[in-house]
């Protein structure tokens, strides 16, 4: 049996007295990848940020009902959003390396977590473990020490998901990761993120139907806060059981 | 006239007519504020010729610059042996100003972080309201608070003779630049796009830990800025510190010597020199050297910001 990975249970959210998510039920399965995809304003990128809580940086913002990753109700008083964070990596629509060095990025997770100093073979192991997680070892393997920001926007995002991996995440959350790159490059992300599929679960978000199909195992219709349809990836485009689905995918809407 | 005389014609003239003042009415203000930006080049070009043309005749024409820089002995007004060394004048002023920057640093930059990160809405308007007016108060009244109040602090505290000295400048200046600190350094802050905020966060970091691994060497460039445009600020400041140092023309060795700037020099002499004279001519050597140091620093920090502007 699949272990269950992320449970969602009659999730609502309010920015102010508009309810941009009512009443969302899942669950992801553990270690795969699930897309989540919709028209502009349906919902899935703010239920993405449900589960890292980062939600919550912006004021008026209200959620109820539950979400339990791996048996933890994260919306439960006394969470600890730090650790919630350290488990649950996220992956932003624009690359967003710090402005530092390629190896403090990858670095920064076990900074901000670990106590005291890091001891130099820990260092080097990790930056090393996570550029290769992402196959950026190679090409960059000798500039470690150059600013991310002024990196190619394809490494700096790569960098962005190396990044995550030295905390070992179980989820990864990803909003377009490939919005910002052009064709060759997101196919290349793509194929990282099969990759990685099976040691993480992982939640995209995507505008781009063609790309939901190339990635993930299940996928997530959503519309206006709503989940409209959630079945393996294949169901979906072929038979979509939904009127409103189908419409969707066959782009007569959004 | 081409034009069949008649409603659409008039119409058409108006319109033509309207246009042509449009125009004319946008060259004028281009024109006013044309003549607004390049009054303010013209201003400072102009003080800085006057200050520099009383000036001129003495520093080539006796001035022994060795002494100046190099001679504590200020005695612009002996009879038998005029002497013109600025010295003391000059450590004075450093001395002031370096330690006012040991109090105004923690104090500018602390205050930037917490208003900027730390607080929202209306505390964080309230609070940039109260360093404003930190702003507002005229130096006179500072170098009142220095006579008055620090004065007799600083005698029981440190038993010492007299409490106007470099520390009591210091304090003063210290307050009187952390204005202009805390809103440069927090619109150094601001300029850090939240997304470095967003993503930090996204891994868990604390906002502190946001501010310190972040921010800090984000704003960097902006940060340094502050405090060059405080030590500007502070470099030039007479008033206060005419009231609070003391007034007394020697070398400082320690936090609660009396010293005297060269600003307070500038202000406590010029009005009993006679126009022309020798003694006349060596402040206005002295407000040159002022003017070279602050102009110096402003540029420093203005290079710097453009850098940061760029990254």
């Amino acid at each position: 049996m699949d272990r269950q990975g992320v449970r969602t249970r009659d999730l609502c959210l309010w920015y102010g007295s508009f309810q941009a998510l009512k009443s969302v039920s899942l669950t992801i399965r553990h270690g795969q990848v699930t897309g989540l995809i919709g028209p502009s304003g349906c919902g899935k990128t703010t239920l993405l940020r449900c589960f890292n809580r980062i939600n919550e940086r912006i004021a008026g913002v209200r959620t109820q009902g539950t979400i339990e990753i791996l048996g933890h109700d994260v919306y439960a008083p006394g969470t600890d959003l730090i650790e919630l964070r350290k488990r649950v990596g996220m992956v932003f629509q624009r690359p967003n390396p710090l402005p530092l060095s390629v190896a403090e990025n990858v670095l920064f997770g076990l900074r901000v977590h670990g106590s005291g100093r890091l001891a130099p073979d820990v260092v080097e192991g990790a930056v090393e473990a996570a550029l290769k997680g992402v196959g950026l070892w190679s090409d960059l393997k000798d500039r470690l020490r150059t600013r991310a920001t002024d990196l190619p926007l394809e490494q700096q995002q790569k960098l962005c998901i190396a990044r995550l991996l030295p905390l070992k995440p179980e989820l990864l959350l990803m909003d377009e990761p490939c919005s910002a790159l052009d064709p060759a490059a997101t196919s290349r992300v793509e194929n990282l993120i099969r990759e990685l599929r099976g040691t993480y679960t992982i939640l995209i978000v995507t505008h781009n139907m063609a790309q939901a199909r190339r990635v993930s195992d299940e996928c997530i219709y959503m519309l206006l806060g709503e989940v409209i349809e959630h079945r393996r990836t294949e169901d979906l485009f072929i038979n979509p059981s939904d009127e409103r689905t189908a419409r969707y995918i066959e782009g007569r809407y959004g | 006239m081409t034009n069949p005389p008649g409603a659409s014609g008039r119409l058409a003239k108006r319109a033509v007519l309207r246009a042509r003042l449009g125009r004319a009415q946008e060259l004028v203000i281009e024109a006013v504020i044309r003549l607004c930006g390049v009054s303010a080049v013209v201003f400072v070009f102009a003080i800085f010729f006057f200050v520099l043309r009383e000036a001129l005749p003495l520093l080539f024409g006796g001035l022994d610059l060795g002494q100046f820089f190099g001679s504590m002995e200020w005695y612009p007004d002996s009879l038998s042996n005029r002497r013109y060394g600025a010295l003391a004048l000059i450590l004075g002023t450093l001395a002031v100003t370096g330690l006012a920057m040991v109090f105004a640093i923690p104090l500018g930059l602390g205050a930037a972080i917490p208003i900027s990160e730390f607080s929202r809405g209306r505390t964080k308007e309230a609070l940039k309201i109260v360093v404003e007016l930190l702003a507002a108060i005229p130096s006179v009244v500072w170098g009142f608070i220095g006579l008055m109040i620090l004065n007799p602090v600083i005698i029981d505290l440190f038993d010492a003779p007299i409490g106007l000295t470099v520390l009591n400048g210091a304090i003063l200046l210290a307050l009187m630049s952390v204005p202009i600190m805390v809103s440069i350094g927090e619109d150094a802050l601001k300029a850090v796009p939240d997304t470095y905020r967003e993503a930090a966060e996204a891994m868990g970091a604390t906002r502190w830990q946001v501010v310190r691994r972040v921010l800090l060497p984000a704003a960097r460039n902006g940060l340094l800025a502050a405090v060059l445009l405080g030590v500007g600020r502070a470099v030039g400041e007479t008033m206060a510190v005419l009231m609070a140092t003391g007034h007394a023309v020697t070398i400082p060795t320690g936090p609660l010597d009396s010293v005297r700037t060269i600003t307070a020099t500038i202000a406590a002499e010029l009005g009993e020199t006679a126009r022309g004279s020798d003694h006349y001519r060596v402040l206005f050597v002295l407000g040159t050297l002022l003017f070279a140091i602050t102009f110096v620093v402003n540029l420093t920090a203005d290079l710097v910001i453009r850098g940061f502007r760029r990254r």
